[in-house]
């Protein structure tokens, strides 16, 4: 039963991954004619939404109506072909080829059994005029700067006659005044009647662009309000409140003596991180807090070799190390726990006995290469007991282990390299609630051994949760350094936007 | 809850991902089967011995290209440099005696000259390969088959040089190096499989027991992941595709022992028989997946096939057929294991 009203409506739609509930009743109502923005922190289930919307993913339960019809798309091709089209967040253009075959691609005009060149260039250049782009269609895309590219997926969006069109986060690598070219645009496909989703953290723009707000939290719908009503301050009160009791072990560590100084630490291949500076005391964790391309990672990576460094210093116990690859990190007492657990962490084809060495393999070779193998069944034997992995022998290939036994298994990796600065990235991201207790508890007890831990994570109530103090990182530098228990999630979230 | 997860391993789904895992080995085994019911004196110890003596320098190279494709690359190089190696093994160890000596003043060397010779040309043409996959990112195919071209080059050049035909009269220090058995009390084996056997032990060694070996995995299995724990990724590719080129250096050496005679031609696409029993005994071409076992029984499965359809008079086309759908097979099986399931 739709109500013609609006455009689309999502209603009751529930989507459970193994051990997380990405969206519970989670709901959005668009109107004809309107910018409807979407809003949550990360995680919160926005992308997922969309992601229902598109049939990329199939939602458990729950309906979706465009039109007041009912509609379920088994594709993303489905959904474009009924209007509803989404601007992505990272742009995924074939760059080596052409603004309108990129624009065309996958129903190109035909003539004959060749495509219509003139036909498709005259269309590309009609959609252009009419959204006062300013890009030839000939041009090839790698030769755009990034805000033309952004241009060219609207247009491409626009060119399949869209109903509805989602744009992720479509301002975060614009100037001001490309911005404002896109509001421009924005407005005009409004009168022409789209329905717009925007999904974005600033708060400003949200409130200058958007007629409608709906606020989601743990895939949860939250509110729906007109954009006249809120206020960043509500806005932000809205995405937050939320409990936090219960949720982690009782913080008993407490930090000693400076372990670590980072000193202007800058990135050679730009944009990245820029001039960052941090202290890290033994026995204390650190949480890194920022948006999505707040370049926390770079960080991690950086001080770990595998990302170049252009100027600054790392200081361990006030010695400079250079740390200019990886080898070199883990010798001078460093680990780093990727964040993208199946491409940088483990190897999926090999069993957790490999998996658990591999980091520490010099540790059981003699002078000619060979391995002792009793040492590493010994140790591998350690990391299970002590991660409590969930398996029924070291023989076992890790991709049939959960995500969070696999988790554990590459933090017991970096254990047995018995480092001084752990540095954890994202360390329970797709892991069930139980086994998040369990690493949150993992890393309390290092920290009570004197390491020094650096955890960047994506969850705030994780950062505050756990962490002594927070560094919050905006656009690639430092915002500001607070205290975990003096500070709250909004401040955090101010200093987040610091630069943008 | 150990023992819980035990039993769902053996579960209808899992006997069945079982038997479509170890597919390959069945169809061969009923081909097999084909064979023994066509004429049952196949199954004979003469023939055995046959194929398992052909089979052995084939072990030698499939161990070596193994090597690569764990690393997740290839290589198309192998044999030409089974040319390469047996061209100028030959024309350095030909009989004092012989009239048509290509160096007829040349002193008899010792046998381990033209080995180390060869075997330090190979491993070096390799390690050149290596280091432009390593370092430069370029994919091995396309590598190896310029090393290919190339070296069939130097070969057709040398062999051009020193006479243009057959290099053959080889001292009988040489190939009897390659030919004929070792008693060992009441059996005799033969030379080649000694050889053979040797080398896997040694190959398998690195492979399990080394850092080598382990660096080598997990570079194949997951390089993103092996640069942030600390594998030297350079030095691993290189290292491997040293060992690899030692191999196929000395399995020329064998091959032209064995056969007593050498052209520049000789070796020519052996490394599709390398790939394909190394691809059918298991070895994953997408990297990190491999053992040594599942190499030797596919190289004497293969082995056994050939020998048997040329047995029962198959036409070398067919067998050509049935060879090609086996690859084929193989990969697809292999590939299941990876396909996403959405």
């Amino acid at each position: 039963m739709g109500n013609t009203t609006y455009l689309l409506e999502m209603k009751n739609i529930c989507k459970e991954f193994p051990g997380v509930k990405a969206l519970d009743n989670a709901q959005l109502m668009l109107r004809h004619g309107s910018v409807h923005a979407l809003m949550g922190e990360n995680g919160a289930g926005k992308s997922t939404l969309m992601k229902c919307l598109f049939g990329i993913y199939i939602e458990d339960s729950g309906e979706i109506y465009l039109e007041g019809k009912p509609i379920r798309f088994d594709n993303p091709k489905q959904a474009l072909e009924h209007g509803v089209s989404m601007v992505h967040q990272e742009l995924n253009q074939v760059r080596q080829t052409r603004v309108m075959d990129n624009i065309w691609l996958g129903r190109f005009p035909q003539k004959g059994i060749t495509i219509d060149e003139k036909k498709m260039y005259q269309d590309t250049k009609q959609i252009f005029e009419d959204l006062e782009i300013d890009i030839d269609p000939k041009q090839k895309i790698e030769n755009l700067s990034v805000s033309q590219c952004q241009m060219v997926e609207i247009a491409k969006a626009v060119s399949y006659d869209a109903k509805i069109i989602v744009m992720d986060e479509p301002t975060s690598s614009l100037t001001e005044k490309e911005v404002e070219h896109l509001f421009r645009i924005i407005n005009r496909l409004r009168d022409k009647g789209c329905g717009i989703i925007y999904i974005s953290h600033k708060m400003e723009e949200i409130l200058k662009i958007s007629d409608d707000v709906t606020i989601m939290r743990d895939g949860k719908w939250i509110a729906t309000h007109s954009a006249k009503e809120l206020t960043t301050d509500k806005i932000i009160s809205l995405m937050v409140g939320r409990d936090l009791t219960h949720r982690f072990p009782p913080k008993t560590n407490r930090p000693g003596k400076t372990i670590l100084e980072v000193k202007n630490l800058t990135a050679t291949y730009k944009p990245s991180i820029e001039e960052v500076s941090f202290e890290l005391r033994e026995g204390e964790i650190l949480g890194i807090a920022g948006l999505m391309g707040s370049k926390r990672t770079e960080i991690l990576e950086t001080i770990f070799g595998i990302r170049k460094k252009e100027s600054g210093q790392i200081l361990l116990h006030g010695k400079e190390v250079e740390n200019r690859d990886s080898r070199e990190a883990i010798k001078n007492g460093f680990a780093l726990l990727t964040e993208e657990r199946r491409r940088t962490g483990i190897f999926a084809v090999l069993n957790i006995k490999f998996n658990s060495m591999i980091a520490n393999i010099s540790q059981y070779t003699n002078k000619l290469g060979v391995l002792n193998d009793k040492a590493i069944e010994k140790d591998t034997n350690w990391v299970i007991e002590r991660m409590a992995v969930k398996t029924p022998s070291h023989k076992t290939l890790i991709r049939y282990l959960s995500g969070g036994n696999q988790q554990k298994v590459i933090l017991g990796r970096w254990l047995l390299t018995n480092p001084e600065i752990l540095m954890l990235d994202e360390p329970t991201r797709g892991i069930d609630v139980g086994a998040k207790y369990e690493i949150y508890q993992l890393i309390i007890d290092l920290a009570n051994k004197g390491k020094g831990i650096i955890v960047v994570s994506s969850e705030m109530p994780e950062l505050l949760g756990i962490t002594d103090r927070i560094l919050v990182m905006s656009n690639g530098r430092v915002a500001g350094m607070v205290n975990t228990q003096e500070t709250n999630q909004e401040e955090i979230l101010r200093l987040a936007a610091k630069y943008l | 809850m150990n023992l819980k997860i035990l039993d769902k391993k053996w579960d209808k789904k899992n006997i069945g991902d079982l038997l479509v895992n170890n597919a390959i080995y069945f169809v061969i085994l009923v081909l097999i089967g084909i064979i023994i019911a066509m004429d049952n004196s196949f199954l004979s110890l003469q023939n055995f011995r046959f194929i398992i003596t052909q089979a052995s320098t084939r072990v030698i190279l499939a161990l070596g290209v193994a090597g690569l494709l764990v690393l997740a690359g290839t290589d198309l190089s192998v044999g030409r440099m089974v040319g390469f190696s047996s061209v100028i093994s030959a024309s350095l160890l030909q009989a004092p005696d012989y009239a048509r000596r290509i160096y007829p003043d040349m002193a008899q060397l010792p046998l381990i000259v033209p080995i180390l010779l060869v075997v330090f040309m190979t491993g070096l043409f390799s390690v050149i390969s290596g280091f432009v996959v390593a370092k430069f990112k370029v994919h091995a195919f396309i590598v190896t088959l310029g090393a290919q071209l190339m070296i069939y080059g130097i070969t057709s050049l040398y062999y051009d040089a020193v006479g243009a035909s057959p290099i053959a009269g080889l001292d009988t220090r040489f190939t009897s190096f390659a030919q004929g058995d070792i008693n060992l009390g009441i059996i005799a084996i033969p030379k080649l499989v000694i050889y053979a056997a040797i080398t896997s032990a040694i190959i398998w060694f690195i492979w399990n027991k080394t850092k080598l070996g382990k660096n080598m995995f997990a570079v194949g299995g997951n390089e993103e992941a092996a640069t942030v724990s600390g594998v030297n990724i350079i030095k691993t590719i290189v290292l491997v595709y040293l060992i690899a080129g030692i191999l196929y250096g000395f399995a020329g050496f064998l091959e032209v022992a064995r056969t007593g005679s050498a052209t520049n031609n000789l070796g020519n696409g052996y490394e599709l028989d390398a790939i394909a029993a190394c691809v059918v005994g298991g070895v994953s071409f997408n990297g990190g997946v491999g053992s040594i076992a599942g190499i030797i029984t596919g190289v004497i499965m293969f082995q056994i096939i050939n020998y048997g359809l040329s047995y029962v008079d198959v036409s070398p086309y067919i067998q050509y057929i049935i060879k090609g759908l086996i690859i084929v097979i193989a990969v697809a099986i292999d590939m299941r294991k990876y396909i996403k399931r959405k």
